[in-house]
C-alpha cells in the first residue's frame, strides 16, 4: 500500500485516542441497529429489504423515465428542476440565482452530495457566506475538515476539541459541556437562519409521482433551512429518485433503523414545491438540482449499477472491521467505509486510489447489513479485477506478471520445482525491509520452513 | 443547462429510447393492521414517553395547556380544533396569524408553540403536520417547546396507514412533516442533547 491512503491509515492505527473514539461510536451505532432490526422489533425486516432492493433496481433500470416524471411533477407544483453535470454547473446556477435575488447569506443542511463538489468553498470563493447548520457539520466547517462518517460527521472529535475550536473561531470562553456547546451553536445558527436569503439542503429521496423532496434529520436544521429563507434549493444525486410516495412506507422503516437504530428520525420532511396559496409560511421559490457528477458512469455495467441503490445510512461503515480501524479520513474521497470503497473508484476512476478495493477482508458484513441489499463484496471483487486489467493495459504490473509467469513455469517443470525448493529451504525466508517485498513482509509472520519437502518424505516412506 | 445531455447519457447507458414505456414498478408494500383505538392511544403515549416527550390523555386539554404555559408566552396554530377546545383564548396565547413575517417574529420569541395534528402514528409516536392555512411550519419548529393536541380519532397505526390515506401527500400540501420526539443531536461524543434547532421539549395531549 503506497500513497496517502496507506499513510493516513497508519496514522489512524497508531492514534490510541482516535482508535477508541471510532470503536466506541461505531460500536454503539452498530448495537442500536441490531436491536432495531431484530425479529422482535421488526419482524418483516427481510421482506422490507427485498422490497427496497426491488424498487431501487426498477428505478435505476428506468432512471430517465422517473427523472422526467419527477421533473414534470415538481414543475406542476411551481418548482423548478435544474440538471447539472458537475460541481461547476451547480455553483454557477446558485451564484447566478444569488446575484439575481441579491442574496448574500446561505444556510445549509447536511448533504453528502454537496460535499462531493465542495459547494461551500465554491460559493465562498465568490463572496457568499454559506453556513453549515447541522451541529456536526458546523463543527467541521469551523475546523475546515470533511465528514468522518456519513451519519456521524464529527465522530472523531472530542468535546475538548470542540471547546478549543469554539473558543478560537467564535471567540467565546472555553466550554467543555456538550449541552452548553450545543446551546451556543443553536444561538449562533438561529440568527443565521432568520437572516438567510437562501437555504440549501440535500435530499434523501426524490419522489417521482409527487415531485417531492424528502429530507430526514434529527436536529431541525433541515426544516429551518427549507422553510425559513424565501428560496429553497435541494441538491440531490440523480439516483435518489423513487417512484411513489407510498414507497416511503418501505424506505422510512429501513433508513433510520439502519443508521442510528431509531424507529424514525426526529424529522421527516416531505416537500413539494414552494408554499401554496393560503399556506402561512414556507419558501416562495423551490429548486431541485439533479447532479450527475459521475453517476451516469456507473450505469452501463449491470452488475455494478446497484452501487447507486445506496440510501446513505452508514450501516456498512459501522460494521466494517476495516473502517473501524482506519476511520473515515483515511479514505481518499468524501465517501468512506465499504460504500466509499465501491463508489470512489467508480466515480473517480479505478486508478484514483487503486489500493482501495483491496483494503477489505471480504468478510461480507457490509452486504449483510445493507438495507437495500447492495452486494458490496461482489462489487469489490469486480473492481479488483478492473484495476488489474487497467494496470495490465497501462503496463503497470510488469513485475507481478513476470513473477506469475515464472511461477507457472516452475509449477510445470517438476525437477526445477524440486531444485528451487531445496535452494529455498537452505536460504530461508527473505528478510528484506525494502521495496514491495519488504512492505509485504512487514505485516506478516511466516511459518518456520520444514527441513524436508513433502516429495522427499513421500519417497522415503 | 445539461438536461438533455444527462438524460441522453442515461438512456444510452441503459439502452433505452426517449419516452420508452416502463413496466410497472413492484407493487407498493402497504400493510395496515387492525388495531383498536385504545391500543393505538396506549402505544402513542408509550412511544412519545420513550422518546423523552411528555404524553397524557385528557378530556380537558385546555386545562393541561393552561397549566403548561402558565406565565409563558405561546403561539397557537389556526387549527379550528384548538379554538373549539378553548385553547386559543387562554391568557398569553396568540393565534389567528396569517402573515408570514409576523408569524415568524412571534415564533422566534414565544416560549411555546401549540399545534393540533393532521394525523399521529401510534407505532412510532409520530406527529404528522401538513402545512395549510390551519397549520404553519414554524410553530412546531422555532419555539423551545411544542405542545401538540391530538384528536384521538386521528391516531393511525403507522406509516402504512398514513400512506394509504395519503397516497400522494403533495396533492394536499407543499410540506408534510413527521415529528418523532424532541429535536436531538449526538454529534459531540455521541452524547445525547435535546433541543438543538427545533423544540427540546415536546408534550402530546391526546383527547376526544
Amino acid at each position: 500500500m503506497s500513497t496517502e491512503f496507506g499513510q493516513k491509515s497508519h496514522d489512524t492505527l497508531v492514534d490510541a485516542k482516535l482508535q477508541l473514539a471510532i470503536y466506541t461510536a461505531t460500536g454503539r451505532l452498530k448495537e442500536h441497529r441490531i436491536a432495531a432490526v431484530s425479529d422482535a422489533a421488526l419482524p418483516d425486516y427481510q421482506e422490507l429489504r427485498t422490497q427496497a432492493n426491488a424498487i431501487k433496481k426498477h428505478t435505476i433500470d428506468n432512471l430517465d423515465h422517473y427523472l422526467e416524471e419527477f421533473e414534470r411533477n415538481v414543475e406542476a407544483r411551481g418548482g423548478k428542476v435544474v440538471y447539472c453535470k458537475d460541481g461547476t454547473e451547480v455553483s454557477d446556477f446558485i451564484l447566478n440565482l444569488a446575484k439575481e435575488r441579491a442574496a448574500h447569506l446561505i444556510v445549509k443542511s447536511k448533504s453528502m452530495t454537496t460535499e462531493e463538489v465542495d459547494l461551500n468553498e465554491r460559493l465562498e470563493h465568490h463572496g457568499l457566506e454559506s453556513v453549515e447548520t447541522d451541529l456536526g457539520e458546523y463543527i467541521l466547517q469551523l475546523a475546515h475538515q470533511r465528514p468522518y462518517h456519513i451519519v456521524a460527521p464529527a465522530l472523531h472529535m472530542t468535546r475538548y476539541d470542540v471547546a478549543a475550536l469554539f473558543e478560537r473561531e467564535l471567540h467565546v470562553p472555553l466550554e467543555t459541556v456538550p449541552e452548553k456547546q450545543t446551546a451556543l451553536a443553536r444561538s449562533v445558527l438561529r440568527q443565521k437562519f432568520l437572516a438567510a436569503d437562501i437555504g440549501i439542503s440535500g435530499a434523501n429521496f426524490l419522489v417521482a409521482d409527487s415531485g417531492a423532496v424528502v429530507i430526514i434529520e434529527n436536529e431541525g436544521n433541515a426544516r429551518l433551512t427549507t422553510s425559513a429563507p424565501k428560496i429553497h434549493i435541494a441538491v440531490a444525486g440523480i439516483e435518489k429518485v423513487i417512484p411513489r410516495a407510498q414507497d416511503l412506507a418501505t424506505f422510512l422503516k429501513l433508513l433510520a433503523r439502519s443508521a442510528t437504530g431509531q424507529l424514525l428520525s426526529v424529522y421527516t420532511s416531505f416537500l413539494a414545491g414552494p408554499r401554496r396559496a393560503g399556506e402561512i409560511d414556507g419558501p416562495d421559490e423551490f429548486y431541485v438540482v439533479l447532479l450527475d457528477n459521475g453517476r451516469t458512469r456507473l450505469l452501463p455495467d449491470k452488475a455494478k449499477r446497484q452501487s447507486l441503490f445506496c440510501i446513505r445510512c452508514g450501516a456498512c461503515l459501522n460494521t466494517c472491521p476495516v473502517y473501524r480501524k482506519i476511520g473515515g479520513h483515511s479514505f481518499p474521497w468524501v465517501y468512506s467505509g465499504p460504500i466509499g470503497a465501491i463508489l470512489t473508484p467508480q466515480f473517480m476512476g479505478v486508478q484514483h486510489e487503486p489500493a482501495l478495493p483491496f483494503a477489505s477482508s471480504l468478510c461480507g458484513a457490509c452486504g449483510e447489513v445493507c438495507p437495500v441489499k447492495i452486494d458490496i463484496p461482489k462489487i469489490l471483487l469486480e473492481l479488483r479485477s478492473d484495476i488489474k486489467k487497467s494496470d495490465a493495459r497501462e503496463g503497470r504490473n510488469r513485475l507481478e506478471k513476470l513473477g506469475f509467469r515464472a511461477f507457472a513455469w516452475l509449477m510445470t517443470h517438476p525437477r526445477m520445482f524440486e531444485m528451487a525448493g531445496r535452494i529455498g529451504r537452505s536460504m530461508g525466508w527473505p528478510t528484506t525491509t525494502k521495496g514491495p517485498l519488504g512492505a509485504w513482509l512487514s505485516e506478516r509472520d511466516l511459518p518456520p520452513l520444514p527441513a524436508h519437502s513433502f516429495r522427499e518424505m513421500w519417497r522415503r516412506r | 443547462m445539461s438536461r438533455d445531455y444527462i438524460l441522453h447519457k442515461i438512456r444510452t447507458a441503459l439502452g433505452r429510447g426517449a419516452g420508452q414505456a416502463v413496466a410497472d414498478p413492484p407493487a407498493a408494500r402497504i400493510l395496515v393492521p387492525e388495531v383498536s383505538t385504545e391500543v393505538r392511544v396506549a402505544s402513542m403515549l408509550e412511544r412519545v414517553r420513550a422518546l423523552a416527550g411528555e404524553a397524557v390523555e385528557s378530556d380537558d386539554p385546555r386545562a393541561f395547556v393552561a397549566n403548561a404555559i402558565a406565565g409563558k408566552t405561546a403561539i397557537a396554530s389556526n387549527a379550528p380544533f384548538l379554538a373549539e377546545r378553548g385553547i386559543t383564548s387562554l391568557p398569553g396565547v396568540r393565534s389567528g396569524i396569517t402573515d408570514r413575517e409576523e408569524l415568524r417574529e412571534l415564533c422566534a420569541t414565544a416560549d411555546v408553540g401549540i399545534t393540533s395534528v393532521d394525523y399521529a402514528l401510534a407505532d412510532t409516536g409520530t406527529l404528522v403536520l401538513l402545512s395549510s392555512p390551519r397549520e404553519a411550519r414554524m410553530i412546531s419548529l422555532l419555539p423551545p417547546a411544542h405542545i401538540a393536541v391530538v384528536p384521538r380519532a386521528r391516531i393511525l397505526t403507522g406509516l402504512d396507514e398514513l400512506f394509504s390515506l395519503l397516497p400522494n401527500p403533495a396533492d394536499s400540501t407543499s410540506s408534510m412533516v413527521l415529528i418523532t420526539g424532541p429535536s436531538r443531536t449526538a454529534d459531540i461524543e455521541q452524547i445525547l442533547v435535546r433541543g438543538v434547532h427545533g423544540p427540546g421539549l415536546l408534550s402530546v395531549v391526546v383527547t376526544g
